[in-house]
């Protein structure tokens, strides 16, 4: 918050000087964005408040809560909610129930809107203003957003912006969000006086039939011309959408998306490698030898590195899976696959997340909320952590390289990448399997009501990408720099106590080592020695911590010292055992991410323990098979 | 249960949405679905009276896009086939002149 200089209208100025941060939050003004699906709303609310933008949930309902602040021309600032997209205001989803609730100030956590901006898309006018009529009734001051304004006019349509100013009795701003046309007229209602709507008339609200007669007559009086048909979008759908050429660009943006995350990543991840090893060794070199050395490098530096590694290759895959949302593309991925994902009791709109899961099942199953129907929706959440992420490629990529000699198959197919594709497989067929087991058991509905909106296709713009990035990383480097972090400390501390006269044990008589022999019988079976078992205890936390771990310990190890993990890993596991450990990686859930997110997700402890359990047995019985049937 | 008007075919089963071909219209005559799942549908434009034009569909026609009310929405088959219809014709310009 700037201070408060020449601002006139500004009836706190006098305390706007720096203060503690509790009470800042109370002061801006809160002004609520609202507005149906598909009206280019976050594109808005992006304009609005640009980076200073946070997500969270609201508390005790799976709603996402994005709040952001502005900063008004005259300096102020004004909080921004920008509230789930709605059809309507009858509480009915919980989406429709927290707008509600924030908006008639029913949510002790949320301070009432003192202004609504009503976000509708011009192109759809007469149909999107059915919610001006639930909205208006509030009897809060709003302003009329008619977004895609560029869209309007390019496509010949045309509306009387006084002229529905008049009937709606609130003022109305024709904007074009993405392009930042008329941005300034909204900034001047968040700084101007507020008046309460006085709308000519008003609808029954409950009536459906009636809003949309009241909506078409307020278009007819704004003289309201809807645009031609959007030409572009029905072409680029007869390709699309073609019975023969849909599904192959279908088929060819799957490959994409996975081309991406096995080559164009590689360089980007060996760069992040190569920054953390030369940082490394510079602090190696810097520092004199002690235990604070050895756990700042063995401990924190290299546990955090070998996860934000990563980072490189779920940016891409998010850069990748925001283009084709932003673009309007995902809708029809999420239509053809809607056939193909019934089959096993699921539905289209489960495709996207589960395709983002292979980046990160976090953020996936917080995408599951786009599926209305509760059943569909939780078992999407149940088998999204059987897609191969990459953590799992990281442990997948050293047992078989410590394994599998590159050979050419055929000729073309090289030998390690068609034993990570099986496992891609393995997992994605366990999820299938998963998916049909649950939606013909605890989870079966009925015929599931699918209705899917087609967006026009739209350039995706390079803010909105970006901010969506920035979030991911932040959400990516948060966890490596708590979970990962705090495991890896422990990890540490634990290999290095007890001491013998002031020095650390040999690794099998520390703490660690200890444990790892105290697992050992139940292990035993799978062809897993002690130090693989103190590998699986930390990569509870995170699947990739075993790499760390393991590294640690060979490291430690006078044994395996001088070779390299892939080395030392093969001289420790049987091929058998190296399978088991695969296949075991393959079906486990060792992701504390992941099971917190699904508490919050499914609002409780029962699914994510029916989770962690199913997967633990199914890693263990399939690992147990492997270590039998392979010698 | 939104009955408006009780024109059906006067042979057999009244049509549907399912009878549209890519490019047909027809107006929507009632919706046979419980009372929540209709409300979606009408939210959406699927009023009865509203006219509904085929547009593309899924490989396998299922599921299928309708124009109705200035968007284009899929539905399972499942769905549209509940969705029943009258022909539009002479109905035509009320049916515009109520919706636009």
């Amino acid at each position: 918050m700037s201070v408060c200089g020449s601002c006139h209208g500004c009836e706190t100025s006098v305390l706007e000087l720096p203060r503690p941060a509790a009470t800042r939050s109370a002061t801006p003004k809160t002004i609520a964005l609202v507005g149906p699906p598909n009206s280019g709303k976050s594109t808005l609310f992006n304009r609005l408040t640009g980076l200073r933008q946070k997500v969270a949930n609201f508390p005790g309902v799976t709603v996402e809560q994005h709040t952001g602040v502005a900063e008004l021309p005259d300096g102020r600032a004004v909080r921004v909610i920008d509230l789930p997209g709605i059809y309507s205001m009858s509480p009915r989803s919980e989406d429709e129930q927290v707008a509600y609730d924030v908006l008639t100030g029913k949510r002790a956590d949320t301070p009432k809107p003192e202004a609504i901006l009503l976000v509708l898309d011009s192109t759809n006018l007469a149909r999107h203003l059915m919610l001006a009529a639930p909205i208006l009734s509030l009897g809060v001051p709003t302003l009329i957003v008619l977004n895609m304004a560029d869209d309007l006019r390019n496509r010949d349509g045309h509306v009387d912006r006084e002229a529905l100013s008049a009937q709606l009795g609130a003022p109305v701003a024709l904007v074009s969000a993405r392009r930042g046309e008329g941005i300034d007229e909204v900034f001047d209602f968040m700084a101007g006086a507020l008046a309460k709507p006085t709308p000519t008339e008003l609808p029954v609200l409950q009536d459906v039939p009636k809003c949309r007669e009241w909506a078409g007559r307020v278009g007819r009086q704004a003289r309201y011309q809807p645009p031609a048909p959007p030409q572009w979008t029905r072409r680029l759908d007869s390709v699309f959408l073609h019975p023969v050429a849909g599904p192959l660009v279908f088929a060819l943006v799957v490959l994409a998306v996975f081309q991406t995350l096995f080559t164009a990543a590689v360089p980007l991840m060996n760069g992040v490698r190569w920054l953390f090893d030369v940082s490394g060794a510079w602090i190696t070199a810097t520092l004199p030898p002690s235990a604070f050395r050895s756990l700042l490098i063995d401990g924190v530096w290299k546990g955090v590195g070998s996860v934000v590694v990563f980072l490189p290759q779920v940016l891409l895959l998010f850069l990748f899976i925001g283009i084709l949302e932003d673009s309007g593309y995902l809708a029809r991925a999420a239509l053809i696959a809607d056939r193909t994902m019934a089959r096993v009791g699921l539905q289209g709109k489960s495709f996207i997340p589960l395709l983002s899961a292979h980046a990160c099942a976090v953020p996936a199953i917080l995408s599951t909320r786009t599926i209305e129907n509760k059943r569909d929706r939780t078992a999407t959440i149940l088998i999204a952590p059987f897609m191969t992420c990459p953590a799992r490629l990281q442990v997948y990529t050293l047992i078989i390289a410590a394994f599998l000699p590159e050979r050419r198959l055929l000729g073309v197919f090289s030998s390690r990448a068609a034993a990570l594709l099986g496992l891609y497989a393995l997992g994605f067929l366990a999820a299938v399997a998963t998916a049909k087991a649950l939606k013909s058991s605890i989870l079966k509905s009925g015929s599931t009501q699918f209705l899917l909106e087609m967006p026009s296709y739209r350039w995706p713009t390079v803010q909105s990408l970006g901010l969506r990035l920035l979030d991911r990383s932040k959400v990516f480097l948060r966890r490596a720099g708590t979970v990962i972090l705090l495991v890896m400390v422990i990890l540490w501390v634990m290999a290095h106590v007890p001491t013998h006269d002031g020095r650390a044990p040999a690794i099998e008589h520390s703490f660690a080592g200890q444990i790892g022999h105290a697992i050992e019988p139940a292990i035993k079976p799978l062809g897993f020695n002690w130090k693989i078992g103190v590998g699986l205890i930390t990569s509870l936390a995170a699947r990739e911590t075993i790499i760390g771990t393991l590294g640690a310990i060979y490291g430690m190890d006078p044994e395996t010292h001088s070779g390299d993990l892939a080395s030392a890993i093969h001289h420790d596991l049987t091929p058998g055992g190296a399978v088991a450990l695969l296949v075991f990686f393959a079906f486990a859930m060792q992701c504390i991410s992941t099971i917190a997110v699904v508490r919050r997700e499914t609002g409780g402890w029962k699914w994510p323990a029916l989770q962690f359990g199913y997967m633990s047995v199914l890693a263990y019985s399939g690992a147990f098979l492997a270590a039998h049937l392979i010698r | 249960m939104l009955q408006l008007s009780g024109n059906n075919e006067p042979d057999g089963a009244p049509s549907t949405l399912l009878d549209l071909r890519r490019g047909d219209a027809a107006i929507l005559d009632r919706i046979d679905l419980p009372g929540d799942e209709a409300r979606r549908l009408m939210e959406l434009g699927f009023l009865p009276g509203a006219r509904i034009t085929a547009g593309f569909s899924a490989p396998g026609g299922d599921p299928r896009v309708f124009q109705v009310d200035g968007s284009e929405i899929a539905l399972r088959r499942a769905t549209a086939r509940l969705l029943k219809t009258r022909p539009d014709k002479g109905t035509r310009l009320a049916a515009d002149a109520r919706i636009r």
